[in-house]
C-alpha cells in the first residue's frame, strides 16, 4: 500500500532517549512548557516519569474495593442461602445460619472477585487489548519494550505546532525525533 | 534496606552484599539473554532429555488415571480404616509446594526484597503447575469425577442437592480453586510487558502474532505502567492473605476431624510453614539445574541460592517445632488416645516413616547453618530433594499412622500402597516437569522488565530507589 503524505494525518511527534534520567528530565520540561496531551513510553515502570507527567489516578483501587465487597456478599449470600433456604440440614444441632463456618468461603470469594477486578480494571482502563496504535508506526518503537525510552506529544494538544514542537523536542537533547502518523 | 549503597547507618567495616545482578549488564543484554532462550530453534540436549523422560511419566499418569476410571478406586491401596491415603497425601504435598511461588511473588514484593525478581516468574509457574497436579487428586479420588461435581461445586442440579458449607472439605474446594485462579491472574499480569518484548523481538510472523495477541497491545505507556503497578501491588497484597488461608484451610481438613493426630490447634501455622519450606526446596530443585542449563549464574546468583537456603532453614525449624509440639500436646493432654498416637508413630509398624521424617526435616536442614554447605549448589540440590521426600513423609505420617489405629483396637488395620498408587504419584511428577520445561521453552522464565529495574542505570537521580 502506498502511503500518501498529503492524506496521512499526524498523530504527533516522538522523541527517543537513551536512559530513564533523560526521559524523566524531558517529561518534566515538556509538562512545564504547557503540553498536556503527551505520553512517555519505557521498557519498565519509572515512577518519577508518572509524577512528571502529572499522572495520578487510582480508580483501580476503587474497582478492587467494589470487587471485594461484591465477592464478600456473594460468598456469604451463597452459604447462607444454601444452608438456610435451599437445602437446610441439621448438622450436629448447629444453627442453619452457622456463620463462623461460612467465613472461609466468604473470604476466598472476596479475594477472587477483588483480584479479577484488579486485573480487568487495569486492562480495561488502559484501553487494552489494543492491537493497533499509531506509535507502532515508528520503526524504532520496537525498542520501547526493550531498551529505549520515548516521549510523544500528540498533535491533538492545543499547544502543538509541527515546527515549534519539533524545535522544542530538539532542545531536550533526544537521540532522534520521529513523526508519528495515524 | 541493605541495597542502598550510601546507607548512613552502616557500621564501620560493613561490607556491601554483592549485587542481585552481576555487574556489566545493560538493558539490551538482559533482554537478549533471557529472550534468546525462547526465540531460537536451538535447545540444549539436557532440555530435550529431561522433557522426554518427564513426558514418559506423564503417559504413565494417563494410563494410571485411565485404568482408575475403568476399574474404580479399588485399584488403590486405601481401604478401611485408612480411607484417605496417597490421594490426599499427594494433594497436600503438591499444594504445599505451590506456596513458595506466591510467597516469592507476593510477600517478598511487599517486603521489598528485590532479590525475588530473578526467581519469581518460574516460581509462579511452579505454583500453577503444582496446583494443577494437586487439583487432580480431589477430582480423581472420587473415581467418577463427572458424577461427583454436585457435592464439590454449588450449582443447581437435578437432585436439588447443595454442598455442605459447614464442612472443611468444601472450604478446601473454594480455597484451592481461588488460589489457582488468582495465581494464574497474577502470573499473566506479570507476563504482559515481557510478552510485548517477545512480540517486538520475534522474527517469525506466526510467533510475533501469538505473542502480540497475548501482549494485548502493550506499549509501555507511562499511564499504563502507573495503573499496572497499582494493580500488581494490590494483587500482591491480596495474594498474601490468600496463600496463608489456603494451607490453613487444607489443615482444617484434618484439624476439624476428631482423629488423634489430626485434632490439634497447631495445624494451621505448622502447615503453612511446612508449605513454604517444601516450596522453597522445590524452587531450589528447579533453579539449580535451570541456571546451569541456560547459564543464568548472572541473574540467579549465589546470593539468591543462599537467601532461599536461609528461608528453608528457618521454615524447617518452625516445622520441626511443630513436631515437638505434637509430642508435647500428646503428653500434656493426659489423654490415652493422644498418647498412644505418638507412641504408635514412634514405635508402631510405620515407625520407619516417622524417623525418616525426623531425619529429612529435622536433621538434614541443620547443615544449612554452615556457610560452605549453604553456598554449595550441589549440596543445596541434594538437600532440597531430601526435604521434598521429608515433606511427603510428613503427610504420610499424619494421614496413615493417625488413621490406621484410632480409638477402637478392633478397627485397626494396615495400609499397603499398590503399583497404581505409585504410578499416579510419579505420573504427576512427570506432568509437573513436562509443564515446567514447556513453560521454559515458550515463555520468559525470568521477568525481563523487573530485572531491568534492578540495573544501576535504571535508577533515576533524585528519586527514591525502590
Amino acid at each position: 500500500m502506498q502511503r500518501e503524505p498529503a492524506t496521512s494525518t499526524l498523530y504527533g511527534l516522538m522523541a527517543e532517549f537513551d536512559d530513564p534520567n533523560a526521559l524523566t528530565e524531558a517529561a518534566k520540561r515538556t509538562y512545564a512548557a504547557g503540553y498536556r496531551k503527551m505520553d512517555a513510553y519505557s521498557p519498565f515502570p519509572i515512577e518519577p516519569v508518572w509524577e512528571a507527567l502529572g499522572v495520578h489516578d487510582r480508580p483501580v483501587s476503587f474497582f478492587v474495593l467494589c470487587g471485594g465487597i461484591v465477592g464478600m456478599i456473594s460468598g456469604f449470600g451463597l452459604c447462607y442461602w444454601v444452608s438456610t433456604i435451599a437445602y437446610p440440614l441439621n448438622i450436629g444441632g448447629r444453627p442453619y445460619n452457622s456463620w463462623p463456618s461460612f467465613i472461609p468461603v466468604t473470604f476466598e470469594l472476596t479475594i477472587l472477585f477483588a483480584s479479577f477486578a484488579a486485573v480487568l480494571s487495569m486492562i480495561g482502563l488502559n484501553g487494552l487489548p489494543m492491537p493497533y496504535h499509531p506509535t507502532f508506526n515508528v520503526p524504532q518503537f520496537l525498542r520501547a519494550s526493550q531498551d529505549k525510552f520515548f516521549l510523544a506529544i500528540e498533535a491533538a494538544d492545543p499547544k502543538f505546532d509541527r515546527t515549534k514542537t519539533f524545535e522544542f523536542l530538539k532542545s531536550l537533547g533526544p537521540r532522534e525525533i520521529n513523526e508519528v502518523e495515524n | 534496606m541493605d541495597s542502598r549503597p550510601d546507607s548512613p547507618h552502616a557500621p564501620a567495616g560493613y561490607q556491601e552484599p554483592p549485587p542481585f545482578i552481576e555487574p556489566g549488564h545493560t538493558f539490551e543484554s538482559v533482554t537478549s539473554k533471557i529472550s534468546s532462550i525462547v526465540l531460537t530453534k536451538y535447545q540444549p540436549i539436557s532440555w530435550i532429555v529431561t522433557t522426554f523422560i518427564a513426558f514418559l511419566f506423564l503417559n504413565m499418569l494417563l494410563i494410571a488415571v485411565g485404568y482408575l476410571f475403568v476399574k474404580g478406586i479399588g485399584i488403590w491401596g486405601n481401604n478401611q480404616p485408612v480411607g484417605w491415603a496417597f490421594d490426599i497425601i499427594n494433594f497436600v504435598w503438591w499444594i504445599g509446594i505451590g506456596h513458595a511461588g506466591t510467597l516469592i511473588s507476593a510477600i517478598l514484593l511487599l517486603l521489598k526484597q528485590q532479590w525475588r525478581t530473578s526467581i519469581n516468574r518460574f516460581a509462579e509457574a511452579m505454583t500453577l503447575f503444582a496446583v494443577a497436579c494437586a487439583l487432580m487428586f480431589p477430582l480423581i479420588h472420587t473415581g467418577r469425577p463427572w458424577l461427583a461435581a454436585y457435592w464439590l461445586l454449588p450449582y443447581p442440579n437435578g437432585m436439588s442437592i447443595w454442598p455442605q458449607f459447614r464442612s472443611p472439605l468444601i472450604w478446601d474446594v473454594f480455597a484451592v480453586s481461588t488460589y489457582g485462579t488468582v495465581s494464574a491472574l497474577f502470573w499473566y499480569t506479570g507476563l504482559i510487558p515481557d510478552l510485548a518484548t517477545f512480540r517486538d523481538r520475534a522474527k517469525h510472523k506466526i510467533t510475533r502474532t501469538i505473542y502480540g495477541a497475548l501482549a494485548l497491545g502493550w506499549r509501555g505507556s507511562a499511564r499504563h505502567w502507573q495503573r499496572y503497578e497499582n494493580a500488581y501491588l494490590l494483587l500482591a497484597g491480596m495474594s498474601t492473605p490468600l496463600v496463608l488461608s489456603v494451607h490453613t484451610v487444607v489443615s482444617f481438613d484434618f484439624a476439624i476431624g476428631i482423629i488423634p493426630g489430626w485434632h490439634t490447634t497447631i495445624f494451621p501455622p505448622y502447615f503453612v510453614a511446612g508449605a513454604i519450606y517444601a516450596g522453597f526446596a522445590m524452587v531450589l530443585t528447579l533453579a539449580i539445574p535451570l541456571r546451569r542449563m541456560y547459564g543464568f549464574e548472572d541473574f540467579i546468583t549465589m546470593r539468591h541460592l543462599e537467601n532461599m537456603a536461609k528461608i528453608t532453614l528457618v521454615t524447617g525449624l518452625i516445622v520441626f517445632y511443630g513436631y515437638v509440639t505434637e509430642v508435647f500436646f500428646a503428653y500434656y493432654s493426659a489423654n490415652q488416645y493422644e498418647k498412644f498416637m505418638i507412641y504408635n508413630r514412634m514405635t508402631g509398624p510405620y515407625a520407619w516413616s516417622y524417623w525418616m521424617l525426623i531425619f529429612c526435616n529435622g536433621v538434614v536442614p541443620q547443615t544449612l547453618w554452615i556457610k560452605r554447605l549453604r553456598t554449595n549448589p550441589i549440596w543445596l540440590f541434594i538437600m532440597s530433594l531430601i526435604v521434598s521426600v521429608g515433606m511427603w513423609l510428613e503427610r504420610f505420617v499424619i494421614i496413615v499412622t493417625s488413621l490406621h489405629r484410632d480409638f477402637l483396637p478392633s478397627s485397626w488395620g494396615m495400609f499397603y500402597p499398590t503399583f497404581w498408587d505409585f504410578a499416579t504419584f510419579f505420573g504427576t511428577i512427570g506432568l509437573f516437569t513436562t509443564l515446567m520445561f514447556l513453560f521454559v521453552r515458550v515463555l520468559p522464565m525470568i521477568s525481563i522488565f523487573e530485572v531491568r529495574t534492578l540495573l544501576p542505570q535504571a535508577k533515576v537521580e533524585g528519586a527514591e530507589g525502590h
